[in-house]
């Protein structure tokens, strides 16, 4: 693909009459590689705005299905759904708002024997995954393969987000170097979620994704962004790259790809 | 002695350590990461690292959800 159709110049003339943005950078929208670890709370409005902007191909990985406590704030998904793969339900879900975008869905369990393949081709990562173990196979497989990482998290009330540019900025442990001891942090699924909590932090990864892609503006790396949605709060942390950080430092000592046991139900549906 | 921990001054008293101030702010430091003047403290440590006039530090709190 080298020019638009007249359609494509028409759902997106106002990205293209950005400065920032033009048709350059629309075209590099429509050929960038999106994967996004998740298709629940943060995967949905990530997912739906990257659509939506004409990433040209989104992966979605998910290997729950969806359920009838998902849908306060899982937007990707409705009710005819409950019961369907989240990454199949997402994939329709894109397609219908953009044909130009075409989304491939995994509906495997992300894992160290899988990730790095999966992965490999694409060119920006979010991670919205629901558990630890995810967040630190993911953050480690992006190290290994240089890959840029939009971070969000939620929890309750607060949301955490930071973009991480491996090698050239901190990483996911470099702020916290190992998984919080099993059982100690609650899932969404035991403490709760606000339900647009999620439609703030994962529209914000989806605005850092855009932006590394289009090369423009400042990009949270080396900012931990945290937003306390009862308080209307935003507070920008800086975090620096730790000189003992186990996979990013020349001190590293992690050298390859770790499942860590799951903690608790936090998988299923937060 | 004064600290500033995410961005507000406080008292602190002599010899108070990072998991002794984490322990007068109610904090659990297993689900925190502690930054001591742009470093951060390895877990195992914040007991033994004991605070300084001045010092600065930011902790933030595991959230995992999504």
């Amino acid at each position: 693909m080298s020019s638009f159709t007249e359609e494509q110049i028409e759902r997106y003339s106002r990205h293209i009459i950005l400065p920032e943005v033009g048709g350059k950078g629309q075209m590099k929208l429509l050929k960038a590689k999106v994967f996004l670890v998740g298709a629940g709370g943060l995967g949905s409005p990530a997912a739906f705005y990257l659509a939506a902007a004409g990433i040209g191909k989104i992966g979605i990985a998910d290997s729950d299905c969806v359920d009838h406590s998902n849908l306060q704030r899982q937007i990707l998904h409705s009710t005819k759904d409950v019961g369907r793969s989240k990454a199949i339900s997402a994939k329709e879900t894109l397609e219908s708002l953009n044909p130009d975008v075409e989304v491939i869905p995994y509906t495997e369990r992300l894992n160290s024997g899988n990730i790095m393949d999966i992965i490999k081709d694409y060119d920006v990562i979010l991670d919205g995954a629901d558990n630890f173990p995810t967040r630190y196979l993911v953050n480690d497989a992006c190290v290994f393969l240089r890959k840029p990482l939009s971070h969000g998290s939620i929890f309750r009330f607060e949301g955490q987000v930071t973009t991480i540019v491996p090698f050239d900025g901190p990483c996911y442990r470099c702020l916290y170097e190992t998984p919080p001891p099993p059982g100690l942090v609650p899932s969404c699924q035991e403490a709760g979620v606000l339900g647009v909590l999620p439609g703030v932090v994962g529209s914000i990864q989806a605005t850092e994704v855009v932006k590394l892609i289009l090369g423009k503006g400042q990009i949270l790396k080396g900012k931990l962004l945290i937003y306390d949605s009862l308080n209307m709060d935003f507070k920008k942390v800086k975090i620096h790259k730790n000189p003992n950080c186990p996979i990013c430092s020349d001190k590293a000592t992690i050298k390859e790809l770790i499942d860590y046991e799951e903690f608790c139900q936090a998988h299923v549906g937060s | 002695m004064k600290i500033t921990l995410n961005g507000e001054s406080r008292e602190c008293p002599e010899g108070t350590t990072v998991e002794k101030l984490l322990d007068l702010c109610k904090i659990d430091k297993n689900r925190t990461a502690v930054e001591l003047n742009l470093q951060i403290v390895p877990r195992k440590e914040l007991s033994a690292r004991v605070l300084k006039d001045a010092d600065i530090l930011e902790v933030v709190t595991f959230v995992g959800g999504g």
